[in-house]
Parts: structure tokens; sequence; C-alpha cells
């Protein structure tokens, strides 16, 4: 009885504070942690004052069971990795085709627009925008591996119960790439695919002797590397800067196959119904004084034009103690994930984790 | 007119429990069901069929995460009733008066404190550079720092900590109503303390047993946080692989049919418990 009077007080505050907000629009953020850092958050709702913004956080996977357990409704704009608007769209139609004049695009960078555009248009509807951009790869204590270089080093015996990696899709790729496989290249043919998986799945079934645990968040992988419980490990690249700011000797290692790249996007879902509050954030986030505050939350980098210049300096400074412009290069960009891989890959993440190898 | 009244009185208070298991037991695991009846033949295209039940027994890792999930709660289960019993009736029986409100009291505190705290509580103490290794080699028992971390003993000392209280809580209660008098008679009967204690309190005390195993064990095997942040390579959770085939893996049909495997699972192990120990819902549970 408790509960049921606190929801009805809940339920009573809700339609209160709906009703008196009906003047104003509210622009409903589904996005990464960090993608939304306050003061950006302010100074958009002091430039538009009749908008106001709220904001979740979630992650790839999470925003889409939420925009697909609703068809696409409950938020005005979502960010997820370019990757995974194709596959989610085509199966779940949870978002809306972008009305691309309404964006600033000349201000983005026109490869990764490029990139996001082939990788997201569905009948000839653009669904997806670039936003900012990163890359998984290795992070490395310099002082205490310093030949750490490639992916299959993680599995390294002189490393044993150091190393660390997150059971994801990711680390499966990864994987893939080291042992000389093009798996992005396979995706076309499954069953090749699932060859390559089963290689990978053995390969780090026998590594697992070797990693001390798999980490789940940033959080747990800040503790474990700046304890220096362990020395290497998968990560993303923005994690491995903010460890670098507390300490210098930890540094990311772009993978000598290449750092496996991502784009977060903008995407506005099917029953979102704030379009147009949607494409101002979108525009005010491009531009460049706002571009260096929101990198400087991230970690990322910008998809605009010049983004790299515009990070704030300790993160240049990251990047560029990571980065050669050979490695930029190099970089392999997530491709489409086609229908049926996501539970091939799942599988075979089931199969390392429930194995007793290690 | 009189019988109307008593009438209208029950239905009012009959409905919001009613309305309680309609909305939010019955209704949602109906969707639960027939979601899990579905399968996937193409985007955005289903059919009805038994294909994620069939799955599930086809794969072994499925089911043995199931049966680790288990036995492992039920492992959680006994200690927790070894551990909760001592204490339970030491709050009910021995301490005074005054102290009894203050013991019960501590053993409520931890609960106030969220499951996601309390596992990065154990995170802090156990790592390898955490207090309960740092105070070994400080003192020099060890030389090397150890991990306690990433284990399943960790996960069942994390589990057993978490749900403890529920298998105190109705062991007091129980306890409590127990006269102090029927202890005395067995000894003066010339009853030895264990035989008191088989013959006399846990009979007494069955109720309580019955319903507190009941919780603990349900809890143990829907938990997600403690299993998923102690836990190390090797140790996977049923209620992780729900919860992947749910998010990471987008597909609800097999997520809602583990879901119910689950249910269906423990519920028959419950079961089981009852009819090993001769005990029903019955004369226990209702009783206590």
């Amino acid at each position: 009885m408790r509960l049921k009077a606190t929801l009805a007080t809940l339920l009573a505050a809700t339609i209160l504070s709906t009703a008196s907000m009906a003047q104003a629009e509210t622009l409903r953020l589904l996005t990464w942690g960090s993608y939304a850092p306050d003061e950006l958050v302010k100074k958009f709702e002091a430039e538009n004052p009749d908008i106001k913004v709220e904001v979740t956080f979630s992650n790839n996977e999470e925003m889409i069971a939420k925009l697909r357990a609703t068809g696409g409704a409950g938020f005005d704009l979502a960010q997820p990795s370019h990757d995974r608007i194709y596959a989610a769209q085509l199966e779940y139609d949870i978002y809306k085709a972008l009305d691309l004049s309404k964006i600033n695009t000349d201000a983005m960078e026109k490869s990764l627009l490029d990139g996001v555009k082939a990788n997201t248009t569905i009948d000839g509807d653009v669904y997806a925008v670039p936003h900012q951009w990163g890359t998984s790869g290795l992070m490395a204590d310099k002082s205490k591996a310093p030949d750490l270089k490639s992916w299959s080093d993680l599995c390294d015996p002189k490393y044993k119960g150091k190393t660390s990696m997150r059971l994801k899709r990711t680390i499966l790729l990864g994987t893939a790439f080291a042992m000389g496989h093009d798996p992005f290249a396979a995706y076309s043919d499954l069953d090749k695919y699932q060859s390559i998986l089963d290689e990978v799945v053995d390969k780090l079934i026998v590594c697992k002797d070797n990693i001390k645990a798999y980490w789940k968040g940033g959080d747990d992988l800040s503790a474990m590397m700046l304890s220096g419980e362990i020395v290497g490990s998968e990560t993303w690249d923005s994690t491995a800067y903010k460890l670098y700011a507390e300490n210098p000797n930890i540094v990311f290692v772009p993978p000598s196959t290449g750092a496996l790249a991502w784009i977060d996007t903008f995407a506005i879902p099917r029953k979102g119904k704030a379009d147009d509050a949607a494409y101002k954030w979108i525009n005010f986030v491009l531009q460049p004084e706002n571009v260096t505050i929101m990198s400087g939350s991230t970690g990322a980098i910008a998809a605009v034009k010049g983004g790299l210049d515009l990070l704030p300096a300790d993160k240049k400074a990251a990047v560029n103690a990571s980065f050669t412009p050979a490695d930029i290069d190099n970089l392999k960009f997530f491709a489409n994930i086609p229908p049926g891989v996501e539970d091939m890959e799942g599988k075979a993440l089931e199969k390392i984790k429930a194995s007793t190898g290690g | 007119m009189q019988k109307d009244v008593k009438r209208l009185s029950l239905i009012l208070l009959f409905t919001p429990f009613a309305l309680w298991i309609l909305l939010l037991i019955i209704i949602p695991h109906m969707g639960m069901v027939v979601l899990s009846l579905r399968e996937k033949v193409a985007p955005r295209v289903y059919e009805y069929g038994l294909g994620n039940y069939i799955d599930f027994i086809n794969e072994p890792i499925y089911w043995n995460t199931l049966l680790r999930t288990g036995s492992m709660s039920l492992l959680v289960t006994v200690l927790a009733l070894l551990i909760g019993f001592p204490i339970a009736y030491y709050i009910a029986k021995i301490a005074g008066n005054r102290t009894r409100g203050a013991l019960f009291l501590l053993c409520l505190v931890p609960l106030w404190v969220s499951d996601l705290i309390r596992a990065f509580g154990w995170i802090l103490l156990l790592r390898e550079t955490g207090v309960i290794s740092s105070v070994l080699q400080w003192s020099g028992l060890v030389h090397e720092p150890i991990e306690f971390l990433y284990n399943d003993v960790t996960v069942i000392i994390g589990l057993v900590y978490t749900v403890i209280l529920f298998m105190i809580v109705p062991l007091v209660s129980t306890l409590d109503g127990m006269d102090n008098a029927m202890i005395e008679a067995g000894y003066n009967l010339g009853g030895s303390g264990p035989t008191v204690l088989r013959r006399i309190i846990i009979p007494y005390a069955m109720p309580g047993i019955v319903s507190g195993c009941i919780v603990v064990f349900m809890l143990t095997a829907g938990s997600y946080l403690t299993p998923i942040l102690l836990g190390g390579k090797n140790s996977s959770w049923f209620t992780e692989q729900i919860y992947d085939q749910f998010i990471t893996r987008f597909n609800w049909e097999s997520g809602a049919a583990f879901g119910f495997l689950l249910l269906v699972f423990t519920s028959f192990v419950v079961w089981l418990g009852l009819k090993i120990t001769g005990q029903t819902l019955a004369n226990t549970v209702a009783r206590s």
C-alpha cells in the first residue's frame, strides 16, 4: 500500500510537471555518459529559452533496446554508433529519416560524413550523421610493458595475470585482425565469418589463463590499471587518455593491425516529438567553441573539420603521444553489423565465458 | 444488507492485491511466455514455435549455467541458514529486551545501502591492492599481493552477505513466538543440547526456516549485480545470460524463454526441496 501511495504521488508529480512544461519544448536526449556536459546543456538552454534538455545516459545496446521497446518513442535524439543504425532500422524500424538540409553538414569532416551516410542510407534516406569518433585499441603502462603492440600480446605469457579485456565484440574483431583475418570483409560471407570466429574463440579460450579479469566498465578498468594490478588491456582510447592525465606512463597503443574506429552519430527516433529542437542541438554542438567543451568531456574527437585541433590541450597531448599519422591511416572503421552477426558473436562470447580454460 | 456491506468491504480490500498480482505479475509473465514462443525468421517477420526452448536444450552452455546458478544458490541458501540460525536464535532467545532491538537494527543497517555500493565495498576489501591484501603484506604474513576477488568463493561470500537478512528476519519472528518453557521442559526431561535443538527448536522454527530458505534461494538465483561484479573469468550467472540475450544480442524472444525457464526451474527446486524435507507450504509458510 505504501508503494501504491508513492506511485500515485509520483504519477501526480509527473502529470503536474508535464503540464507546467507544456509551454516549453523538451528535448529528450538519449546519449552516452559525458556526451551532454552540464556546461553545454546550460548554454544551449540559455540560447534557446523555450527548449528544456533532458538527458538520459546509456550505451549502444541499451539505446536500441529502449527505442525498440517503445517503437522509437520516448526520446527526441539518440546517439548510437554508426554500425548500429542500419540493421536496427531494418529490424525494428526505430529511427526517422534525417532532413539533411536542416543540418550544417558543411562543418562536418567530409570523409566521416560520407562514411556514416554510406553506412546508414536505406532506400535513399539517410538515418544518421557523425558526431564524435574515437578508437578501441590497447593501453599499456610503458614502464612495465613497453613491447605491448598487438592484440595478441594480451595473451603473451610474459604478462600472465597482468592483462585485461572486455568480453565484447571488439576483442573478437581485434583478435581476428591480429590473426591475419579481415572480419569486416567476411561479414558478407557468414560461413567464412563463423570459421574465423571459431579460430578466435579457440585462441581467446587459451588466452583466458593470461587474463586477470574481464573488465566491465571504464571505472573498473581504470582502477586495475592505475593500481598497477594490470599492465596492459584492451580499451577505449578516451579511458586511456583520462589515465594518461594521471600517470603519463599509461598510453593508448594503436594495435599494429590498426585501431578499431567507431563514430557516434546523431539519429532521430521514429516517434520523436521535438525534431526542430533536435536539429538545433546538432547544429549547436557543431559550433567550434562548443566542440572543444564537448571533446573535453567525452575525450573523443569531434567529426568536424579540424576536429583534432579543437581538442582541449591535455587531450591533444594524449592523442599525439599515442597516434602517428601512419596509425591514423591504418584505422579500421567498424563495418555495419549485418543481421545474424550479433547472434554469432554473442554465442562466441558465451563460449569463451563459459569455458574453464583459465 | 449486512451481507452486501461485508461483500463490498471484502472486494475493496481485495482489489489492490488482485490488481497488483494481475497487472504486475500475471500479465507481464503471460507477455513473456507469448514472446518466448516467437521465433524470428527474417527481419520483422516472426513465427510461433518452440525454437527458443529447443535452442536452450541443445546448447550445453545455457543449461550448464542454469544448473550452476541453481547449485550455487542452494549452497548460498544452506550457508545463510547455518550462519543465520544462531544469530536469529541469539536475538530471539538469549539477548535481553533492550539489546534485541539494537541487534535487529544492526542486521537491518546494511540493507539501507544499495546492492551496488555493498558489492563495491567487497571489491575494495578483496582486490589485489585492497585492504585485506595490504594488511596481510604489512603484517608480514605474505610477501606478494594476493587476489581474493574474481572467483566463485567471493561470489558466494557476497551473496550470503546480501541475502542473510532475509533468512534472519523470518527466523527471529518464528523463534520469538516460541515459549521458553518448551526448551526448559526439554532439558528437564533429560534432553541434551543437540537433542533439544533437533527435537524441539528446529521443528518449531520450521515455518521460518522454510520461508527464509525460499526467499533466499529465489533472491540469489535471481540476483544480478553481485555475481557480475565479484565474479571472475569463468563465473557466469544465468541472469547475466538473460541480460545478454535481451540487451546485447537483441534477442528478446530467447531472453523471454530464458526468463521463463529460470522461473520454472527455481519453482521446481523449491517444490523438490519441500518434497524431500517432507514439508508443505500449508503447514510451514502459511503458519509463520
